[in-house]
């Protein structure tokens, strides 16, 4: 039997005494687009952070393909909210990709001649061969987007974790990040995405995990997003996007 | 050459060097206030050792200086982790308190019956005439020591810097990263101290990075533009100070490096504040005739 992709059980997080996650309890299966969605504040990417080690849960456990994280790294690849970094660092898009390839060269070593390969190949899939030495200030939000993208891709992982890949991007890279997304299901790979647009759910994922603080439905798309299930996440507020 | 004249040159530009490669670090993770901190706390640690020992030894000085340094740096990081003060206050707390005690432990020396307590006050504003064949072996040392770390570890902090998450995500121990480099920041800073004086000190890790971020989009070329501004004007100012108007180390050579970053924040192309105002000039100007051409037609 193949193992869940990712598997979490009874996690619980808190900042002091408030929970931001409640006793979540997920398995995701292998070979999925799954959407994490829910209102501001319902924990998203504070679950994906949790799942990669980022943040100390104060109960629960997470296995990756049947492992702890900290086994399998190198089957994960992540890609962090855009605005995270400082993008006035000095370096170019290349550089940047390379990074991706940090985990596997280990202490020390230098990228090297299969290294360069691989992060031209990966702006190449993102449709960014272009500004592989543009500086990244110099680079818009979505084109931005598209080199943390690329950077991930290079990892060459059996999973992916996007936090809010969409957010403040332009319809070209809306659509290379779809095309992107469907080509890594070909592949077989598994994808975990931090979502907030209801109404292209359905187009762009086949899972959905709906979040509150405590989980509200997981499951395929059609099955989490109900009328009454966005009730009990939402508050009613967003009943009319099921009709 | 002069022997003395030989030692200050050596010296001086080493700490410009090494101080300023390091610095790209601390500038770009926005921790310049950082060695202000590191250097300033430094100053109980030298009068603690010479008080221990009894000794005017400029090694026992630097260990003593790496020591409160150190943990002046960690009782910073710590207040950040377990209370609710901000980093900039609890670098501000540690600072004053760390000095004002090195002040005290300095003025107590001051008043001690033994001759042998000249020289610890240069280490307020620094002096390169008074650097030594011994003194400028162990910045050697100290030199290669710091630079070599920063070599091997290169990717890592280049990592680290720019996306600590990301860092983490990929296994790599960033607390550890993250105390290499502090551990080499701060034996860059001890290592200038003699020289720059603990008050000015920071001026060295900040203002070469500061003007070498203007000059390129690289971070390799950042960092060795960096190292030479740091280098001309450790040298310069020591040999100004030392030999052709009797003034203070330090304070030199930071007006030195001042007028190489005012210099850098008018001139440097991109992102120089001339080339800016100029480039948005050329803008207007396209913008206007355009303009004109529209309502003419």
């Amino acid at each position: 039997m193949t193992p869940p992709a990712v598997a979490v059980k009874d996690l619980t997080l808190a900042y002091r005494d408030t929970p931001v996650l409640w006793d979540i309890d997920i398995t995701i299966p292998q070979g999925v687009l799954l959407a994490i969605v829910g209102p501001n504040g319902a924990g998203k990417t504070t679950l994906i952070k949790a799942i990669l080690g980022l943040l100390k849960p104060a109960a629960g456990k997470v296995e990756i393909l049947g492992k702890p994280y900290q086994q399998q790294i190198k089957k994960v690849g992540y890609v962090p909210q855009r605005g995270t970094v400082d993008w006035d660092f000095p370096t170019d898009a290349l550089d940047v990709v390379l990074m991706g390839r940090y985990g596997h060269l280990g202490w020390f070593k230098r990228p090297g001649k299969k290294d360069y390969a691989l992060a031209l190949d990966a702006l190449d899939r993102v449709g960014m061969a272009d500004f592989a030495s543009r500086q990244i200030s110099q680079l818009s939000g979505g084109q931005q987007q598209r080199i943390f993208l690329a950077r991930a891709l290079v990892q060459d992982a059996q999973i992916y974790f996007m936090d809010e890949p969409f957010v403040g991007v332009d319809a070209a890279t809306e659509k290379a990040i779809v095309t992107l997304l469907k080509e890594l299901r070909k592949q077989g790979k598994t994808v975990i995405v931090v979502h907030h647009d209801l109404q292209t759910l359905k187009e762009y994922f086949d899972w959905a995990l709906l979040l509150n603080v405590h989980q509200i439905a997981i499951g395929p798309v059609e099955e989490v997003i109900t009328s009454d299930n966005l009730r009990k996440a939402y508050g009613g507020r967003s009943a009319f996007f099921v009709s | 050459m002069d022997y003395t004249i030989f030692m200050v040159m050596i010296g001086s530009s080493l700490v410009g060097c090494v101080s300023g490669a390091l610095g790209s670090f601390a500038v770009l993770r926005k921790q310049s206030l950082l060695g202000d901190a590191i250097s300033h706390a430094a100053l109980p640690g030298i009068a603690l050792a010479f008080l221990i020992t009894m000794a005017k030894s400029p090694m026992i000085f630097m260990a003593g200086a790496m020591i409160a340094g150190w943990i002046g740096t960690m009782l910073v990081m710590a207040i950040v982790r377990h209370t609710v003060i901000k980093e900039d206050a609890a670098l501000g707390m540690i600072l004053s308190v760390f000095f004002g005690f090195g002040l005290v432990l300095l003025t107590l020396i001051q008043r001690l019956p033994t001759a042998n307590k000249s020289g610890l006050t240069h280490y307020l504003f620094g002096s390169a005439a008074t650097l030594l064949l011994e003194d400028v072996k162990a910045m050697c040392l100290m030199g290669v020591v710091t630079l070599a770390g920063l070599f091997l570890f290169w990717k890592e902090f280049k990592l680290f810097t720019f996306d600590k998450d990301y860092a983490t995500a990929l296994g790599f121990p960033v607390k550890r990263i993250e105390l290499i480099l502090t551990l080499l920041t701060v034996t860059a800073i001890v290592m200038g101290l003699q020289t720059v004086g603990v008050i000015l000190m920071s001026a060295m890790i900040i203002a070469p990075a500061a003007a070498a971020r203007q000059w390129t989009d690289r971070l390799w070329l950042m960092v060795v533009l960096s190292a030479v501004f740091g280098a001309v004007s450790g040298l310069s100012g020591a040999l100004l100070s030392g030999f052709v108007a009797q003034l203070p180390t330090g304070p030199t050579i930071v007006l030195i490096m001042s007028a190489i970053v005012l210099i850098s924040l008018l001139f440097a192309p991109n992102r120089g504040m001339i080339w800016e105002w100029f480039q948005r000039r050329q803008e207007t100007k396209l913008l206007r005739q355009k303009l004109m051409e529209k309502h003419k037609s």
